[in-house]
Formats: C-alpha cells, structure tokens, sequence
C-alpha cells in the first residue's frame, strides 16, 4: 500500500472546502440558474411612464432553494409570492392616475451562500433590472445583499434578517421587517424577572453567528443591567452536533435558566439532548427553533420550551387595535392571511418566516400606494415615514444616520410548547401578557 | 470535576460510532487505495433510511439499522461498478472526481426529495444517572453496537474465505489474479462493506442526533482524521482513533471554548502526519 500522506493533508484541506460547498459557504462562484419563477417577459416599465396603462415592476430576491437556510427562506419565500399573487390576482395596484401596477419576480438559488448572493443581487441590479429588492433569508446573506442594493441605488425590503448591525453602517435603502436582533431576547429577560424575581443564575449558549451573537450580546448586557449573574456565556461552532460537553458544563454552572441557540437544526438538536440528560433548569429559551412548525417532532423534549417569534397565527392585531393604537391599518387580517397560505401550500401552516415573506410585500405594496407612484425616491420617501399596523405587526423605520432602516415598530412575541388536554404539542402565546393565550409553564417539566 | 468524567464518558460513547464512520473509509482506502468522497453523504443517506423505516414502516430504527446496512452494502457495490471501476487503475484524481461526483448526486437528489429541513428519529431508550454521569440508552446502544461491527469485521477479514480474499486483494491484487481471487467482485464487496459502514454509523448516529441531508459532511471530516490517528487502511486502528476523537471532544471543552475543539482536532491530524504518517496504532500494509 502506498503512503500518499501529504497528498492526503492537501486533500483534506480541499474537502473543506469542497464538503462546505454542499452546506452553506464558499461555493465557488459559476454562473448563476436561470431565474426560476415568474421573471417578466419583457422589461418592465420604468417609474417615469404616468400614462402607462399597466405597469409591471420587477422585484428581485434569492432564495436559498439548496443549502442550510433551505427551510426557513422556502417559507419566507412562499409568503413572498402569496403577497404577490394576491396583488396580480386582485388585478394590481390602481394609482390615482389610472395605472395599474402589477408585480413579478426573478429570482435565483443563492445556496445559502454570501459570496453568491453577492454576485446575484449584483445580476439583479443591473442585468435584470429589478425595480424593487427583497432580502434573502438569514441576517448573513442580507447584511452582503445590503450592500449591493446599496451601491446600484435599489430600495431592499429586508425579512428574516434581524442583526442590527447591517444597519448601523451607513445603508439609506434598505428597510428592516424584523424586529432586531438586540430585542430578540430581552423579552424572555423581562418575562423569567415577572415570573420568579428569585431567579439570578442565567447561561447564555448560543450559536456562533452574526445573527446570534448580536441577540445574546444584547440579552446579556440587558440581564446584566437588571442584577442577574451570568454563569456561563459560550458560543458553539453552527455544525456542532453533540452538545453534551456543554450540557455537561451547563450542569456544572447549575444556572437556573438557560438561553441562546442560534437556528433551527442546532436549536432542536440542543432542546433533545437537554432533555435526555434531564437537566434541571427552570426556564429554556431557544431561537428561531421553538416558533417553527416542526420543533413538535421533538415529542416530549420540547415541552415547556419556550421560543421569541416575530410573529404566530394566534397573533390578533387588527384594524381595531390598529384604531386603538393610533395607528393605520393596512392590509388583510391574521386569519386570511393563514387561510390563503395554507390553501396555496398544501395545508402547510405558516411560520413567522412566511409572515415576514408577505409582510416584506405590504410594506413595499403600501409605500406605492401611499407613494402614489412606482418612483423609486418617492416611495422611499414614504417608507422615511410609515408607521402602521399590519396582521404581523407595527411597522416603523429608524431614520437616523445611526441606525438608518432599522425596524422600530414591531416586536416580539413569545411562545411555549405545552401539552393539551389530550396530550397533543401545542403551542401557546405566553408573552407579552396582552397577549398571551396561556400560562406559561414555570419551572420547565 | 465530576463533569470532566461525564465528559470523558459521552466522548467515549460517541467515538465509538466515529470508529464505525472512519472505519468504512478506512477499509475502502486499505483495500483500493480510493479516498471515498461519497462518505458523508452516505453517511447522511444511513440516517435517512433509519428515519424512514422509523415513520413509514413504523418499525423499531434498531431492526431498521439492519436494513440499512444491506442496502448500504447493495448500494457500496453498486456504486463501485457505476463509477469507480472504471478508475480503479487511474491516477488518484480520477478516484477521487469519480466518488465526489457520487457525492454531489446523493447531496444533490436527497435535498430536493428531503429538502435541508432537519430530521428526527422520535424514539428514545431513556437514560441511567449514576453519580455525576447520565448515561443515554441510545448511545450506549450505539456504542455496543459498535464494538459487536467491529468484532463481526474483524471475524470475516480473518476467518471467513472472501475475508481472506479482501486482504489478499489488499496486499497484492496482481498476485491475488493470480492465485485465482476474482479481484472485481471482492473490490465491489470491499467497497460494498465501506459503504455499509458508513451507513451503519449515519443509522447509529441518527439515533440520538437531528440530522439533515447536508449532516454527513462533519463526520467525513472527522473520519479522515481518525482515519489518521488509527492509521489509515487498519480498522481496528480506526475504532482506537475514533475513540481517541471523541475523548478529545469530550475533555477539551472542559477547559477551553468548543471553538477550539476542531483546531485542535487538526494540529493532532497534522502532528501525527508529521511524526507517525503510519498512524498511532500503525498502517495494515
């Protein structure tokens, strides 16, 4: 047998590479699918034709049909093109001037990959002559989309990127959906002091990326700020598979609630092995896993976990709490919205990653409306000022240099699995208190 | 300190099914000198048959371990007739391009069946706490199995005749013609077994770990270099080094950031390659 060792050292650090082009980053740039749903047949009109009849405006986005965000845009991407649909199918948008405004897409697989979504928003910009951008999914992919809105000049309508800072970096296009990372997590803070003030110890685990990291940071200095002890704060690696060195460490540190995570696989791979090892804490708060549909195949081990969600279909916002609120109302109710995704996707319940998908499109369909016009500086001038409420929630942008785009309006909701009367998995609003359909579960089973 | 030995303990029940993974590399890499880039997703296709029998069929995913591993050697031998033995006499690049393709068809056909949405074997065998350590069922199981997979591998490498044949064909496949081995077949059974190795431990694995179509890439990673610490085309060796792997794993976030695990993972890769190229536990030549 020969001994080609080198050749092997040289191999593995090429299957680094090679293996991670399957999953999420450092594909090599090729030259990109061609896009895959709905492009225009012909170019779109442009902003400055008022006499137009019918004018089809062209919005641009990346999906990541292949990759670790495949789940989440899928879904962000069906609420999308729900929005869409609804619009053309109701016969477009009426200006006062007579034109009819009428959507479509182009889009292309960015493989959950930065350095793609790079290269096509770029395409986007100046090859397909998007009109208006929509964000990928994932705060990675938009922080690197962001940018290229920005310097070719385009309005981006971001959705499922909550990091904050993108948006501390100087952008002047880009308009935020989410609430924002740094208030991801305060909530769950807020919560744990309403439910036992005798609780002190907390352990931040969470997963190593932007999106995480700037939740946590946030958490911590906000825990910190209200007297509790943080007993472990530690990121992991977002492959990591095993989390028992953690759990041991957590058992270690004895803290008496556990928050963090980062996405769905590694959130619901940590929620399964807390439970197999019994840990005893009183209260698990998990990211982005716990509101997802599918979290209900953890069976027992996601009882009493509990998630922030920017949105849930118990959610009740509607043109009477808009009328309450003070504020303006806009769009179709929770329900309808429920009801519509359902019936186009099979009877797949919505998750906030498809809210946040339709939502991305109200706000751009109401800033046209309101815009009275497809310019792209007047309804930009719009979304300077829009404050209203929709079925996902209130929507307002910060205007300042500091933090320009920056959702200031929406927040979060909590939920928690629980068991119903029968057993089932259910899942429950159990923060803010206006809002909460249950109790919550305190301490955690 | 009663969590550095839980720590020990968990590391040492999942190397063994590290072992398992690095084991059917290792085999294939002995017998053919082919570096399987189709490992992990073979890997990630053991865990999706498990899954599948488990909610589909509805059968225990222990009885569905053993339909997995037939069908990972059916597949190992197919594999090894569509693509690989056309290259088995061509230089290492060709080897490689031929597995990686395989790599990128599996990844490629199971996202758009499966999609990258994460997957869950619901089936828990509970767990036993003694003292500061929780033992789980499913890892002790898997860790059982896995020595019961070694010990079978090494009963037919040296006890049965197509064990025989497959060192022979090791050793020296031109003699091994000549002594009337019918080298194809036993190459196609090698890789077959590799194979359902690699299946066998995405089966274990997917047992007590969530699991994409994407989730084989890591232990691929991790086989390689417990292939190393064992000593590449020696399987026992691999166990050894899978165990090696795991303790490493198990011990190192104990006194430093997990970020450094995988650092520290590939200084011993690269040290070992440096000092021992044959491995801790010495290359089957």
């Amino acid at each position: 047998m020969k001994r080609p060792f080198t050749f092997l050292l040289v191999l593995l650090l090429t299957m680094g590479v090679l293996l991670t082009a399957c999953g999420s980053s450092d594909t090599p740039a090729e030259e990109p699918a061609a896009p895959t749903a709905d492009a225009p047949a012909e170019e779109p009109a442009v902003a400055e034709e008022p006499m137009a009849e019918e004018v089809t405006l062209t919005i641009g986005f990346t999906a990541s049909q292949t990759g670790n965000q495949n789940v989440s845009s899928t879904r962000q991407i069906n609420g999308l093109n729900l929005w869409m649909n609804d619009v053309n199918n109701a016969g477009g948008m009426t200006l006062s001037d007579g034109t009819i405004v009428k959507f479509a897409s182009v889009t292309y697989d960015d493989e959950s990959n930065t350095d793609r979504v790079q290269e096509l928003y770029t395409r986007l910009a100046t090859e397909d002559n998007a009109d208006y951008l929509i964000s990928p999914y994932s705060s990675g992919l938009t922080a690197a989309a962001a940018v290229i809105a920005e310097q070719y000049g385009k309005v981006m309508i971001t959705t499922g990127a909550a990091s904050d800072s993108a948006y501390k970096q100087g952008l002047t296009r880009a308009y935020q959906a989410y609430t924002p990372a740094s208030r991801y997590l305060t909530g769950a803070v807020d919560m744990l002091a309403s439910l036992d003030p005798d609780v002190k110890k907390l352990a931040f685990v969470y997963e190593n990326s932007k999106f995480s990291t700037d939740v946590v940071e946030a958490a911590k200095d906000y825990a910190e700020g209200m007297g509790y002890e943080i007993v472990l704060y530690e990121g992991y690696d977002p492959e990591t598979t095993d989390f028992g060195p953690f759990i041991n460490k957590i058992e270690d540190a004895a803290p008496d609630a556990i928050l963090g995570g980062g996405h769905f696989q590694d959130g619901s791979t940590f929620a399964r092995q807390i439970d197999e090892k019994n840990v005893d804490v009183k209260f698990f708060t998990l990211l982005v896993a716990p509101p997802e549909p599918d979290f209900a195949d953890l069976g027992q081990a996601a009882v009493g976990v509990i998630g922030p969600s920017q949105w849930e279909p118990l959610a009740a916002f509607t043109p009477e709490s808009a009328a309450e609120a003070g504020l303006a109302w806009f769009g179709l109710l929770g329900d309808e919205f429920v009801t519509g995704y359902e019936a186009a996707y099979d009877g797949e319940e919505p998750s906030y990653h498809s809210a946040g998908g339709y939502a991305a499109g109200l706000i751009l369909q109401k800033a046209i409306e309101d815009a009275d016009s497809v310019d792209p500086d007047a309804v930009r001038a719009v979304l300077e000022n829009m404050d209203l409420l929709t079925f996902y929630g209130r929507i307002k942008f910060d205007t300042s240099a500091e933090a320009h785009g920056l959702q200031v309006g929406h927040s979060m909701v909590y939920i928690q699995w629980q068991e119903d009367a029968d057993g089932n998995l259910v899942k429950q609003v159990v923060w803010p208190p206006e809002g909460a359909t249950a109790e919550t579960l305190y301490p955690k089973p | 300190m009663d969590f550095l030995f839980a720590s020990i303990v968990d590391g040492l029940l999942l190397g063994f099914v590290y072992g398992i993974a690095a084991m059917g590399l290792t085999l294939i890499w002995g017998v053919m000198n082919v570096i399987n880039l189709a490992h992990g997703p073979i890997i990630a296709l053991g865990m999706f048959g498990v899954y599948l029998i488990f909610t589909m069929l509805g059968l225990n995913p222990y009885i569905g371990i053993v339909l997995v591993a037939v069908l990972g050697l059916l597949l190992g031998m197919l594999i090894y007739y569509v693509a690989v033995h056309r290259v088995i006499n061509a230089p290492h690049l060709s080897t490689l391009l031929a597995t990686f393709s395989i790599n990128m068809i599996i990844i490629g056909l199971g996202t758009a069946v499966f999609s990258a949405s994460p997957r869950n074997v619901d089936f828990s065998l509970g767990s036993i706490t003694l003292g500061p350590i929780t033992l789980l069922g499913s890892r002790v199981v898997a860790a059982i199995a896995s020595m019961l997979i070694t010990g079978g591998l090494y009963a037919f490498l040296y006890k049965t005749r197509q064990g025989r044949y497959i060192r022979a064909v090791a050793n020296n496949r031109d003699a091994a013609e000549l002594m009337g081995v019918p080298s194809t077949q036993i190459l196609a059974l090698s890789f077959g077994l590799g194979t359902m190795l690699a299946a066998v431990a995405g089966a274990l694995i997917a047992t007590f770990f969530p699991f994409t179509i994407l989730a084989g890439g890591v232990y691929e990673l991790k086989s390689f270099v417990i292939g190393v610490l064992g000593g590449l085309g020696n399987p026992v060796g691999a166990l050894f080094g899978g165990l090696i792997l795991g303790v490493l794993e198990g011990i190192i976030p104990t006194f430093m950031p997990t970020t450094w695990v995988p650092v520290l993972e590939f200084v011993l890769f690269v040290l070992i390659l440096l000092v021992r190229p044959q491995g801790i536990f010495g290359a089957k030549k």
